[in-house]
């Protein structure tokens, strides 16, 4: 079959083609569609949080309130930032960037996306049920009370956990057996590293978490008692076995955000990425200490000491990696000729946010510090600076980067660093003041707090008006490229990964030619 | 053709061979669990008898004798870290300071 | 379509026959990883539970009886041993051998849930139900349900993937009775065959788990 040359976007139109398309590139693209639009709704329900913490009293009744937090937490994790990088981006530019045609079982990947759709509904349908108010995780014994919405919630998040694994497995045999001629694992894009060590992670971690909430459902269906103190379980063995999963899905999510953030910083320094092997492998280094050290979640759950020891030492560790590639990065940038785009705007953001987010773990990662953190503020602001600040910056820099060639269409810059601005500042004014208001000892979840905590949550709900002012203008700034952008170039950046090598956008077969590599990705001179 | 070949390197008398001592491992295990008194040492025997019998279903069975080495640490991975999650759990579990449950 | 035609039409993407048969069966392997990793949670709990009440799960297994356990496990086996022989003549093109032998493996699939559910029905009669739901005797023990939890949530799984791979068997057995297979393309069978023989090999751990030390 010799190649047609069309694009992907050209070819077969309608929405039919695109719900039943194989192709990677538009799977990708309703990955996009759907994760935006979770996205929107997750963050609706944070504006409304934020609503309610803007001054002391009630303004939803409070379980209301437990129900918005519940649904911004799941909606966001399971649904926007697990699926998020690998889903989209991964799914889009992880073949081109070893040079393949497709993924390995694209199938396969069609039905994930639809395995994420049947999940997100059932989600939805909870809150016909009265909704769920456990928060996220779920603990027991509260999320065995036999509630019908826990236990539809739970066989969505079994099904979103399938997606996962099978998105995992797609990518794992996509990059051991798909890669072009020439393209060996130490010649493979840092991007492809990461998304290859997250399919490990979502491969092996996400089953634990199947099971979890399998025995959560069968516990509020069948009173099973495996996770319920009354009945002779232990509800501390769920907090292990969720965390077994969901201290690895962290990584899920931040890994594929480093894989961005190391193809941005040497793009637009113009400069051979600093210490390549170090990258890559602290990729892997970081998923593998991952699995050994979730009990940092569980200091004060009744734990034994002990394990609480073994945790928290084990903890620092993924310290180690973590700085490997953030050196690497500073390393690259010294000296490059920065272009301040608006990727490199998010990307800068992302090293600023993730350096304090990082750090603010290590005293969370201290027993006697997590004793006075646990379950305030501090918490809450030092998983959304590793989260939202990792994650989210990587994936609007990414968005920017790749967005020429998924759409073959150039951005407004003006418009895009504008988004830059209101996002990062917004970011930090809702979330820096989280910090003081937990050292303070304001504790997470309430509807409700003390007067002496008001000014600082005033400024924190401000904040959060910025955040979706500048996802509002992130928005416009990528629906004016697609309507009126000027067409892109085949390499506008001047990249030297494969996926610049074919034209924008890329046609259905990929690359006309297989390519052949002969030196590594970043070859700048 | 590389793999067509190595199948046939497992002939059905291999087959039966492995089935037999399958069958032969299951007797065994019955027999010194429920008619032998081994006390401590029954978890032990049980279990290294279910272990052979496992390998020798994927080594034979499931051709990973034959097969790429790839796939024997790809299943080797998944043993691995269903012993993290026990390992861990345990490590706490063993650990704790002794409440006793009033269920008990 | 590709009855007549000895060589299969291999996916764009790949570079040949092996090529996809390859990366297929990686696929199916990483797969039965996340499968043991389910598996696995559970009996990590199993584990930890008979740790913490060691007579509930003792009392627990005399309920079973261990000679229905012991039939199952041999019927279970010769489905492995049919199964291995279903891909060994779907790959030799003999379509009528490996119709039979992957007949005989729904078969014992069959068998296997039939005993399944004469234990079931009697455990429920008895009223050993678990947790909350135990009517059964309690040897002086209040929480002789956990037990049955775990029997019921791991014989259930179990056999919950006894069903569904009866199913995926049978779609094999259609294709390879239109003469699907042969020496160049009997992916399908292969993979069906690897999740039914991880099935039979969490059968292999649950039978002495459940049946013999308990």
């Amino acid at each position: 079959m010799a190649g047609s040359g069309k694009s992907y976007l050209e070819g077969e139109t309608g929405l039919w083609s695109w719900l039943t398309s194989l192709d990677h590139k538009r799977i990708g693209l309703l990955y996009f569609f759907s994760v935006a639009f979770f996205f929107l709704l997750g963050g609706i329900f944070a504006l409304l949080i934020r609503l309610e913490l803007f001054s002391p009293g009630a303004l939803f009744p409070a379980d209301m309130y437990n129900r918005f937090m519940t649904y911004h937490g799941a909606v966001m994790v399971f649904f926007v930032i697990i699926p998020g990088i690998p889903a989209i981006l991964g799914n889009f530019f992880l073949p081109l960037q070893i040079g393949a045609k497709d993924v390995a079982f694209p199938r396969l990947n069609l039905m994930s996306w639809y395995f994420l759709m049947t999940a997100a509904v059932m989600a939805l349908c909870t809150l016909l049920l009265g909704g769920v108010d456990t928060g996220w995780t779920f603990y027991t014994p509260y999320s065995i009370s036999f509630k019908p919405a826990t236990i539809l919630m739970a066989f969505a998040v079994f099904i979103a956990g399938f997606s996962s694994i099978l998105t995992g497995l797609n990518f794992i045999a996509t990059v051991h057996r798909l890669r072009a001629p020439g393209m060996t694992m130490n010649r493979m894009p840092l991007f492809v590293w990461a998304i290859y060590s997250t399919a490990i992670l979502q491969v092996l971690a996400t089953p634990v978490l199947g099971i979890t909430v399998l025995l959560l459902a069968m516990e509020n269906i069948f009173n099973i008692g495996i996770f319920d103190p009354a009945l002779g379980g232990d509800p501390v063995l769920f907090q292990h076995f969720f965390w077994f999963y969901s201290h690895p899905a962290v990584y899920i999510m931040v890994l594929p955000a480093m894989g961005v953030i190391s193809e941005l910083v040497t793009t637009y320094s113009r400069k051979t990425i600093f210490g390549y092997t170090a990258i890559a492998y602290s990729s892997l280094a970081i998923a593998a200490i991952s699995f050994l050290v979730w009990g940092h979640h569980m200091f004060t759950s009744g734990q034994s000491e002990v394990a609480a020891i073994t945790f928290s030492v084990l903890t620092m560790l993924v310290g180690v990696p973590t700085a490997i590639k953030l050196f690497n990065w500073l390393a690259t940038l010294y000296r490059g000729s920065i272009q301040m785009t608006t990727p490199m705007l998010y990307t800068l953001g992302f090293m600023f946010i993730f350096t304090i987010g990082g750090m603010t773990g290590i005293y969370l990662a201290t027993i006697a510090t997590d004793i006075h953190f646990h379950d305030t503020y501090f918490v809450v602001a030092h998983f959304h600076y590793v989260m939202v600040g990792g994650t989210l910056m990587a994936i609007m820099g990414g968005a920017f980067h790749w967005l020429p060639k998924m759409v073959g269409k150039m951005y407004n810059e003006s418009i895009a660093r504008m988004s830059f601005v209101f996002i990062f500042i917004g970011f930090n004014v809702t979330f820096f003041p989280q910090f003081v208001l937990g050292n303070m000892g304001m504790p997470r979840r309430y509807h409700d707090y003390l007067p002496a905590f008001e000014s600082l949550n005033k400024i924190s709900t401000i904040g959060s008006w910025m955040i979706g002012f500048g996802f509002l203008i992130a928005l416009y700034a990528i629906i004016q490229a697609i309507r009126s952008g000027s067409p892109a170039p085949m390499n506008p950046w001047g990249s030297k990964t494969l996926e610049w090598t074919t034209a924008s956008p890329p046609p259905h077969e990929n690359f006309l030619t297989t390519p052949t590599v002969t030196a590594g990705p970043y070859e700048f001179k | 053709m590389a793999h067509h070949e190595e199948h046939h390197h497992i002939t059905l008398a291999t087959h039966l061979q492995v089935f037999s001592a399958l069958i032969g491992l299951t007797i065994l295990t019955v027999v010194t669990a429920k008619f032998m008194h081994l006390g401590v040492f029954e978890n032990l025997v049980a279990f290294s008898i279910a272990t052979v019998k496992g390998f020798l279903v994927m080594a034979y069975f499931m051709h990973l004798k034959y097969d790429e080495k790839i796939y024997r640490w790809i299943i080797l991975s998944s043993f691995a870290f269903v012993f993290l999650l026990f390992f861990f759990c345990v490590l706490d579990e063993a650990t704790r300071i002794v409440q006793h449950s009033a269920l008990q | 379509m590709s009855s007549n035609s000895q060589h299969h039409h291999f996916a764009h993407h790949f570079e040949s026959e092996e090529h996809e048969y390859a990366t297929s069966k990686e696929g199916v392997w990483l797969f039965l990883v996340s499968e043991i990793l389910m598996f696995g949670g559970l009996f990590v709990g199993y584990i930890i539970y008979q740790h913490m009440y060691p007579q509930v799960f003792h009392e627990g297994a005399m309920h079973l009886d261990w000679r229905l356990g012991a039939l199952n496990t041999i019927v279970l086996l010769f489905s492995s041993l049919t199964m291995v022989l279903g891909v060994h003549f779907s790959q030799l093109g003999d379509r009528k051998k490996a119709v039979t032998a992957l007949a005989i493996t729904i078969l014992c699939g069959a068998i296997f849930m039939c005993v399944k559910y004469i234990e079931y029905s009697h455990k429920i009669h008895e009223g050993l139900l678990p947790g909350a739901w135990y009517t059964g005797e309690t040897h002086g023990l209040s929480n002789m349900g956990l037990y049955f939890s775990f029997y019921f949530m791991m014989t259930g799984l179990h056999g919950t993937h006894v069903l569904g791979g009866m199913c995926l068997i049978l779609w094999v057995l259609l294709r390879a009775n239109k003469g699907e297979f042969n020496s160049h393309y009997y992916t399908p069978v292969e993979g069906v065959g690897l999740f039914w023989h991880l099935v039979d090999l969490i059968w292999i751990f649950l039978f002495p788990l459940l049946y013999l030390v308990g």
